[in-house]
């Protein structure tokens, strides 16, 4: 599948925001990062623009972004149209909530808080499940992939609150969830990648042309000589060799580096603290955006069988 | 509502059978089909680069040309590939905005193009390449089942088929009513043995096609009307005569 630049942003992005909203709403009543009006203020500021960004750049995929609001209509069916109503809702706690952090910071604002993360859940579940629903391309139909974008979402927002309580000589709570988040990341994808690396895929060569039952199926003529919109968009294909490095890079600048940095982070605390932690958060989001961007690389189309491109193990 | 419609006992379901065994692969029904639809429902189909190299364009209907099997059981087989208008699209179900549709009356998925945000969701979840983006009009087209052309009653009742089926020379292509078992192409499929493809996917589509007949096998020994070979033929003079008429 082709990675478009706008939604690999969009899905570090908006995922990292929605993160962060969900921790501060449940972290700031534990009072485990900074109660005051100048880092609730920067906390749900970036986590604001965070998401907004990254909801705008995916606009840049529509091929019509001024029809964008009707995507809402469909919620009754449509993953995408469900995300749309969800990210909608979770504004109006989250804009409350923000309010609330810079005002008095009671119960109200702690109640806005907890909506708020359970709107930026249900949003990222609602991304995954846009991915997971998709039979045709097998690496993303897998139960494994809206569990992924929920953890990492979670991982980049802790990670990014940990820098910011970093500033304000709070971190600990934050930097200990993004540590233990960080390895289980590392952790899920290394499975994922086995799984999808071991399992056979559903449909072959032989069943979309239904002609399993003479023998083998070879392409010998193409319908057309040059490319074309399915080629370019769902036969995007990735070397073995780059994958394998972007891989390593995506697990270990993802994941890895980054638990290792915050967990240091906690232990170390002060100012080298905050450097590691700054260090950590910068490497998981670059890290993410290699995951994100072979996420859709490595996903192959049942399309391309009609192409002759066999589904890779 | 790309909800779909709730299925209803002995409800039409439209499509499209397609004989791999008579296609001889000569790409008239993309042809007609790119003739008939750049004007038509879904209208304009665009070309980019139409007279250079980097042509492309959107076509709804693909003709592909495989190989199949080995040796003596192999064959070559031409296969076009458009909509197959399922039963169950995941290319309806997973628009956002409404603008694709099955229709309750005949089970034909179509896109509203005045409504489509062109996020290409729907190219993703179809698993056959049905759908092609239009990039001049930032929206998703598709086969229309010529529903402009199978209820027009401005032309002649006999081309009241989709211009695919009108123009195919070999009477490859079938068109009409698969939910009815008692219609000539439901016949034709019970007859020949019709699949659908990718069924293990779950999406049920209408159109179906019909298998490449097995050639006959080669006999190992000659004909049984054959005479001997000339080499058989002890006696001179019956080979010269053997060889006079076989000239």
């Amino acid at each position: 599948m082709n990675p478009a630049p706008s939604i690999v942003f969009f899905t570090v992005a908006s995922g990292a925001g929605y993160g962060m909203l969900f921790w501060m709403g449940l972290l700031r009543p534990l009072g485990l990062v900074p109660g005051t009006p100048g880092f609730g203020a920067a906390a749900l500021g970036l986590a604001l623009v965070l998401v907004m960004l990254g909801l705008l750049s995916s606009t840049a995929h529509l091929g019509r972004p001024e029809r964008a609001w009707r995507a809402v209509s469909q919620w009754r069916s449509s993953w995408l149209s469900r995300e749309g109503v969800a990210a909608i809702a979770t504004f109006a706690p989250a804009g409350l909530f923000f309010i609330g952090t810079i005002g008095d910071g009671g119960a109200f604002t702690t109640l806005m808080g907890l909506l708020s993360a359970l709107g930026a859940v249900v949003t990222v579940y609602c991304t995954g499940m846009i991915y997971a629903s998709l039979k045709p391309i097998r690496q993303w139909h897998h139960p494994l992939v809206t569990p992924g974008y929920l953890l990492f979402a979670a991982f980049s927002g802790a990670a990014l609150l940990a820098m910011l309580g970093a500033f304000w000589g709070q971190a600990a709570g934050p930097a200990a969830i993004a540590a233990l988040l960080g390895a289980l990341g590392f952790a899920l994808k290394r499975a994922y990648w086995a799984s999808v690396d071991a399992a056979r895929p559903v449909s072959t060569a032989e069943s979309a042309t239904g002609l399993g039952f003479i023998g083998k199926v070879r392409p010998l003529d193409p319908p057309h000589t040059e490319t074309n919109y399915l080629l370019r968009e769902m036969g995007f294909r990735i070397a073995r060799a780059h994958a394998a490095r972007l891989r390593l890079i995506a697990s270990v600048a993802g994941f890895a580096a980054p638990a290792v940095l915050l967990a240091l982070a906690l232990v170390v605390g002060g100012v080298a603290g905050g450097l590691l932690a700054v260090l950590g958060t910068a490497s998981a989001l670059l890290g993410l955006v290699a995951e994100r961007w072979l996420m859709f690389a490595e996903a192959t189309h049942t399309v391309t069988l009609y192409y002759g491109g066999e589904a890779r193990g | 509502m790309t909800s779909l419609p709730t299925p209803q006992p002995g409800a039409k379901k439209l499509g499209l059978v397609i004989d791999l065994d008579t296609c001889v692969g000569c790409h008239a029904c993309a042809t007609n089909c790119k003739e008939w639809n750049t004007s038509g429902h879904m209208a304009p189909l665009p070309d980019r680069n139409p007279y250079s190299a980097g042509q492309e364009g959107v076509w709804f209907n693909r003709v592909h040309s495989y190989e199949a099997g080995d040796g003596e059981d192999g064959r070559t087989v031409h296969f076009p590939r458009s909509c197959l208008h399922c039963e169950t699209p995941a290319c309806v179900t997973v628009c956002p905005t409404g603008a694709s549709y099955k229709r309750a009356e005949d089970g034909i998925v179509l896109v509203n193009t005045d409504m489509c945000i062109g996020c290409q969701l729907c190219a993703w979840a179809c698993p056959y390449g049905a759908r092609e983006f239009d990039d001049d009009q930032g929206v998703m087209k598709k086969c229309t089942l010529c529903v402009d052309r199978i209820y027009n009653e401005t032309i002649p009742e006999k081309q009241r088929v989709p211009a695919c089926v009108s123009t195919c020379p070999a009477n490859a292509r079938h068109f009409g009513d698969l939910g009815d078992p008692e219609s000539a192409v439901s016949k034709l499929v019970a007859d020949r043995g019709g699949f659908e493809l990718m069924p293990e996917l779950g999406y049920k589509p209408v159109n179906r096609y019909l298998p490449p007949r097995r050639a006959p096998k080669a006999d190992a020994g000659p004909p049984k009307d054959a005479g001997p070979l000339p080499s058989q033929i002890t006696n001179p003079l019956l080979r010269w005569v053997d060889k006079v008429l076989s000239r």
